[in-house]
């Protein structure tokens, strides 16, 4: 019995909404960034994106170089501020007259870089650079310094030996370590891991992957999880999110999302991967050319200039999101999908 | 990817196989171990002291008055009746003067640098931070300054504002903000676009902090070293002002002034005449190679 409750596990103290409500929901994120010289140009980094990332779980993001997880990560801190959109975080809407402050999210949501050597202070030793948070949100400098000990340990790095080390002085995997604990620092319930495993080789990738898993349990944490490895991705994540070019184009539980994927991209996505199976070749076409350019996106589908299903429909008109039908749903953005589209094979796929 | 799933397992498994402890010191610790271990910034570190003390003790150790001008005793070579270093064209003892000297060169070498190092710096580190229309706005103004040669530009300042030490020093002051300005800048902006700074950003960090806790001290090196830089060019250019009548007035000793005066006396008493450009040469390079190993001793990646 008493295992039973110790699986039940503790609600935060800050916690609003109870377990069923969505600890962040995006709505209609839209970020254009403007093009220097070109007037009234500008690239469409994020356009009208809208998830929700329920409370526990890992949302894993993934998609091409350029296809605007970076900002879409950076706008949920809004560390980028959204040109429009709104980011609902446990029920309290962000930046809103009686919302939540800026700074009161980024006590409870904090970040993962992907680049591990750039993103601590060289001339800090990785102690100071893990307790700056717990400074700046009010603590006193010793105590910060001990909570730093504390989560540095937590990460598997001894405090005694690595705390008064400058960056220079520690691995990749050690960087990565220290980053994730700085982000763990201040006591998120959220972290954004911004492809945090792409600058690391295998064997490291898999431990850090491993602690991740392990901190979350530990710590009770939500995470939403950026990466274009597609392996990576499906090892950490309990539902995937597709971009293409600023837009979701897929939302569904990981399950769903490999073993059936829904628009042409993201099979598409899944085909690029080697085959571990010589008897079980890929025989979906590969994908070709380049994405196109953001600053000039195609109309309609983003995706029909390299899909091998477009027709007329996909360039006239923007398919829309299936609607949103639960957390278990499986949701595409393709003509192919909505029976009422005027594509030929609407319905069958 | 499933073997790699290792769920159960307790934290310490993952725990990095540390490497053997090496040093692990302090901050201030550290640059003293490496400052113990230059023995030319220890050497060039001492000339510096040296120089500075005998300019401030110039009145307790001086041999001679060095405004007392004799008629018979002018351009005497070293040694000549108890001047260790001669006299100059008025008779007047040359050790004396340079010592006096000194106390002039010295500060309009380093008080200039100083006021431009905060000035500027602290302007490139605003434009460089803030970006956009404050930096262009900020770094224009500072190009502006670059159309004029630096001693024309020292010269046309201290012309307009008339002679004397403090305007001098202000001239020099305006003379180097802006290359001062730009050094802040470049690092700056170099440092702004890093992760960390989002990174402080993100965990609630004012401006203010961040430039404080993440900005400044990397920005402090190349700083540092051109500043050093500019202490001998403070002092070469102080002279140039003071020969042209508009930084130190004769017949107050300084070191730029005695050169000058002392030029046309190069065929009598060639040795006498080099004293004040050695010492200016001695000054100059004892700062460079001295902040040369601070900069070092204090970079936390050497």
């Amino acid at each position: 019995m008493a295992a039973v409750i110790a699986q039940i596990p503790v609600l935060d103290p800050r916690d609003c909404g109870g377990p069923q409500q969505p600890l962040l929901i995006a709505r209609d994120l839209r970020k254009h960034f403007p093009v220097k010289g070109a007037r009234g140009k500008s690239v469409q980094a994020v356009d009208g994106v809208s998830f929700t990332v329920r409370k526990g779980e890992t949302l894993g993001i993934v998609g091409e170089s350029g296809c605007g997880k970076t900002t879409l990560a950076r706008l949920l801190l809004h560390l980028v501020v959204p040109d429009a959109g709104e980011l609902v975080f446990d029920g309290d809407a962000v930046n809103a007259p009686d919302g939540l402050s800026v700074n009161a999210l980024r006590r409870q949501v904090q970040m993962v870089f992907q680049d591990s050597y750039s993103s601590l202070n060289p001339r800090m030793p990785v102690r100071d650079s893990v307790a700056f948070g717990p400074f700046i949100q009010g603590k006193q400098k010793p105590e910060a310094r001990e909570l730093a000990c504390d989560i540095l340990a937590k990460v598997g790095l001894d405090p005694d030996l690595f705390g008064a080390r400058y960056p220079h002085e520690l691995s990749g995997g050690q960087k990565q370590r220290v980053n994730i604990a700085r982000a763990l620092a201040t006591g998120p319930r959220m972290v954004i891991l911004d492809e945090p495993v792409s600058a690391l080789d295998k064997s490291v990738e898999a431990q850090v992957l491993n602690l991740l898993r392990a901190l979350k349990r530990q710590l009770n944490l939500t995470y939403v999880f950026i990466s274009h490895d597609l392996n990576v991705v499906r090892y950490i994540s309990d539902r995937v999110l597709v971009m293409y070019l600023g837009r979701v184009v897929e939302l569904g539980p990981v399950d769903a999302i490999f073993k059936d994927p829904r628009h042409p991209y993201t099979r598409a996505l899944l085909a690029s991967r080697p085959s571990m199976d010589p008897e079980r070749r890929i025989e979906e076409p590969p994908i070709t050319g380049d994405p196109p350019n953001p600053i000039d996106p195609p109309p309609g589908c983003r995706f029909h200039t390299r899909c091998p299903f477009a027709e007329a429909v996909c360039e006239a008109t923007d398919p829309t999101l299936e609607l949103w039908q639960g957390p278990e749903s499986h949701i595409a953005s393709c003509h192919m999908r909505d029976p009422g589209s005027g594509h030929s094979q609407a319905g069958n796929a | 990817m499933a073997d790699i799933v290792t769920l159960d397992r307790p934290l310490d498994v993952f725990a990095e196989q540390a490497p053997p402890a090496t040093r692990v010191r302090g901050y201030w610790q550290s640059v003293f171990y490496r400052l113990r271990h230059d023995p030319v910034t220890l050497v060039f570190g001492a000339v510096v002291l040296a120089i500075v003390l005998a300019a401030l003790s110039a009145p307790l150790i001086a041999p001679f008055d060095p405004y007392k001008e004799s008629i018979i005793g002018r351009l005497k070579p070293f040694g000549w009746g108890g001047h260790l270093l001669g006299t100059d064209e008025l008779g007047r003892d040359m050790l004396s003067r340079l010592l006096y000297g000194g106390r002039v060169s010295l500060s309009m070498g380093v008080v200039p640098v100083l006021f431009a190092t905060l000035i500027g710096g602290m302007l490139g580190v605003i434009g460089g931070f803030a970006g956009g229309r404050v930096n262009t706005a900020i770094m224009r103004t500072m190009d502006v300054f670059y159309a004029f040669p630096s001693v024309l530009l020292a010269v046309a300042i201290a012309g307009a504002m008339g002679g004397g030490i403090g305007n001098g020093m202000l001239a020099l002051t305006m003379v180097f903000t802006p290359p001062m300005c730009r050094v802040a800048e470049t690092a700056t902006t170099q440092v702004r676009s890093l992760d960390y700074i989002e990174a402080a950003r993100a965990s609630g960090a004012s401006t203010a902090m961040i430039i404080r806790y993440h900005v400044l001290g990397n920005v402090l090196g190349p700083v540092f070293i051109y500043a050093s830089s500019l202490v001998s060019v403070s002092i070469l250019l102080a002279s140039g002002l003071s020969f042209l009548g508009l930084g130190v007035r004769p017949p107050t000793p300084d070191w730029g002034l005695m050169l000058s005066t002392l030029r046309q006396s190069i065929y009598v008493v060639p040795l006498v005449c080099a004293v004040p450009g050695v010492a200016i040469f001695i000054t100059s390079i004892c700062f460079n190679l001295v902040s040369d190993g601070l900069r070092a001793a204090m970079d936390v990646r050497m």
